[in-house]
């Protein structure tokens, strides 16, 4: 509850600027509606408000304004009108016992969610293997670490298509596969820096201690560095969900996809469907959310049970 | 009776002989000892002292197999020190009582048991007797943080206790510890001592506390770091605090006092 409320009041900032944008954002298009409906309209014709600013529109207007509201195809969508959208697609059909059907965003929401998932764990594996190979060897902390950062400035919109060709030129069918490298391939990195730091926490003492008790390396491992290193993993699997959530999207994006919020958002674009596109990305957001907020919990029960102070 | 004790402390533990060790630096060497000489008795406890570089801690940590010197050659228990090492053959105590802070502290006491593979049973009874001789019963399931600074350290003790070696080597275990539960601990560290019958070797910055516990005080100069006296210690092995009040003891810590002055004579 305390953590809800400064939520909730930045929430409320931003669907305030929303709502304050929605006007100027949709003002040429109510007009020229207006116009077309037989309204009196400030110039009068189109190629007379192309030349005039936003702003003269809306002075001269007015009575035009409460129609920015209210538009079929707006530029921007209100936020009451994404969510009715998105009740549309999920809520609704999910009442109509249709909640898997094609048209829902639950279906498509359930198809990311489980690509993410699997880009996660690889993300997840990839990253902890690769921190763990550079916190033991100088060689690997010199030649992975480079690739690593330099991996994370090539874009991934860039990328995706290559490996959905390169996978299907494999032999390997349907987009699970490619959509989880992807996904992996943005969310492996918040994990190894994160790990990475982890893993070498412990200071010169503790290790000299488990030298003092002739401990093994596997048990140094086992009883110092993993443990010692778990606060950190949390802090970078949370980002690194997010991470994986977007690179799903991502690799949803490329043409062909008709499955997943990505292929959403696309086919939104592609047919001039704003509300399509927002209401994709609300849910997308709201995933991204649920998922944080699961692992914020997994954390605080963990650390609370191993009995670090949060 | 009588006789065996007086062989038994005859007995030498670690022998050092001309020691050298020269750090490699990036501001050139650093020679941390120089031509030490030295024999610690078992049953023994000596107390270092001296001003900060003077080689105290580096000389435990040689005696530990921590640090290889460059020089001379130490063993301890008639072994090298990094043979005693493996065998297991001393515990060491560090400056801060680096518990790991997720186990409890019957978890933190039981780890060297948990690496060395003691059966479980065997593990549950060792932490149990040494909780009791360091006065921790009934916190073993209370986890490091909720314990005072003087209780974490003296579960530090209990740790290094735990897996019975004959020595202990500790490098400044109180110095992080305000007076008064420095006293107690002291107090506590000496009955332990007499009890147990280890040989203990103990680094510290405070005359009170090396004239306190010791057998043997040894006084260390820095710059090379080498030792400069090594007072006997005539007090009796019962001691109350209040001893610390006597002509006796002010008698010790004056001759240590005198030493270190000797000692920053030089720089």
């Amino acid at each position: 509850m305390r953590n809800l409320a400064p939520v909730l009041v930045i929430l409320t900032v931003i669907v305030g600027i929303w709502y304050a944008a929605v006007t100027p954002m949709n003002i040429r298009m109510a007009l020229d509606q207006a116009d077309r409906a037989g309204f009196n309209v400030v110039p009068d014709d189109a190629r007379g408000r192309r030349d005039v600013s936003v702003w003269v529109l809306l002075a001269n207007n007015q009575q035009h304004i409460g129609s920015t509201f209210d538009l079929e195809r707006s530029r921007l969508p209100t936020p009451t009108q994404v969510g009715r959208e998105l009740w549309k697609g999920t809520g609704e059909m999910a009442l109509r016992g249709r909640a898997l059907s094609k048209r829902s965003l639950i279906y498509h929401g359930w198809i990311t969610l489980q690509s993410t998932f699997w880009g996660f764990l690889l993300g997840v594996t990839v990253g902890i293997l690769g921190a763990v190979m550079i916190v033991y060897s100088r060689v690997a902390e010199l030649s992975l670490m480079p690739w690593a950062i330099m991996s994370q400035t090539i874009p991934i919109v860039a990328l995706a298509p290559m490996i959905i060709v390169l996978s299907s030129q494999l032999g390997i069918e349907g987009r699970g596969v490619p959509k989880a490298i992807i996904s992996s391939y943005l969310c492996f990195f918040p994990v190894l820096v994160g790990m990475t730091k982890g893993l070498r926490s412990p200071n010169i003492s503790q290790l000299d201690l488990l030298m003092t008790y002739n401990a093994t390396g596997l048990q140094a491992f086992l009883k110092l560095r993993l443990p010692a290193s778990i606060p950190f993993l949390f802090t970078s699997l949370k980002v690194g969900i997010a991470a994986a959530l977007v690179g799903t999207i991502v690799g949803e994006l490329p043409s062909g996809a008709i499955n997943g919020l990505g292929a959403r958002i696309l086919i939104g674009d592609q047919f001039g469907t704003p509300l399509a596109i927002w209401s994709a990305l609300l849910a997308a957001a709201i995933i991204a959310g649920v998922l944080v907020t699961l692992l914020d919990l997994l954390q605080k029960v963990t650390l609370y049970r191993m009995g670090i102070r949060a | 009776m009588g006789e065996d004790t007086a062989k038994s402390t005859e007995k030498a533990v670690v022998v050092a002989q001309s020691l050298d060790l020269t750090f490699q630096t990036d501001d050139g060497p650093v020679h941390a000892l120089k031509d030490v000489h030295l024999t610690v008795n078992a049953g023994d406890f000596v107390s270092f002292i001296g001003p900060s570089g003077c080689g105290k801690t580096t000389f435990l940590r040689v005696a530990a197999g921590l640090e290889t010197p460059t020089g001379g050659q130490v063993t301890v228990n008639g072994m090298t020190p990094d043979e005693a090492r493996r065998k297991r053959a001393y515990g060491y105590v560090f400056q801060s009582a680096g518990l790991y802070p997720w186990r409890t502290i019957a978890g933190n006491v039981k780890l060297p048991l948990e690496i060395m593979g003691y059966p479980r049973s065997e593990q549950e009874d060792r932490v149990k007797n040494v909780l009791r001789l360091v006065d921790l019963e009934g916190f073993e399931n209370k986890f490091p943080w909720q314990l005072s600074g003087g209780m974490q350290q003296r579960a530090s003790i209990a740790r290094a206790l735990s897996f019975d070696a004959d020595i202990l080597l500790m490098d400044e275990p109180f110095g992080a510890l305000d007076e008064i539960v420095r006293d107690h601990l002291n107090e506590q560290l000496l009955d332990l001592w007499n009890r147990t019958g280890k040989t203990i070797s103990f680094v510290t910055h405070s005359i009170p506390e090396a004239a306190y516990l010791s057998t043997k005080i040894v006084v260390m100069s820095p710059r090379p770091g080498q030792i400069k006296e090594v007072i006997e210690n005539p007090l009796p092995k019962e001691r109350p605090l209040d001893i610390r009040d006597t002509p006796e003891f002010l008698e010790v810590t004056h001759r240590v006092r005198e030493g270190l002055r000797s000692v920053h004579a030089y720089g």
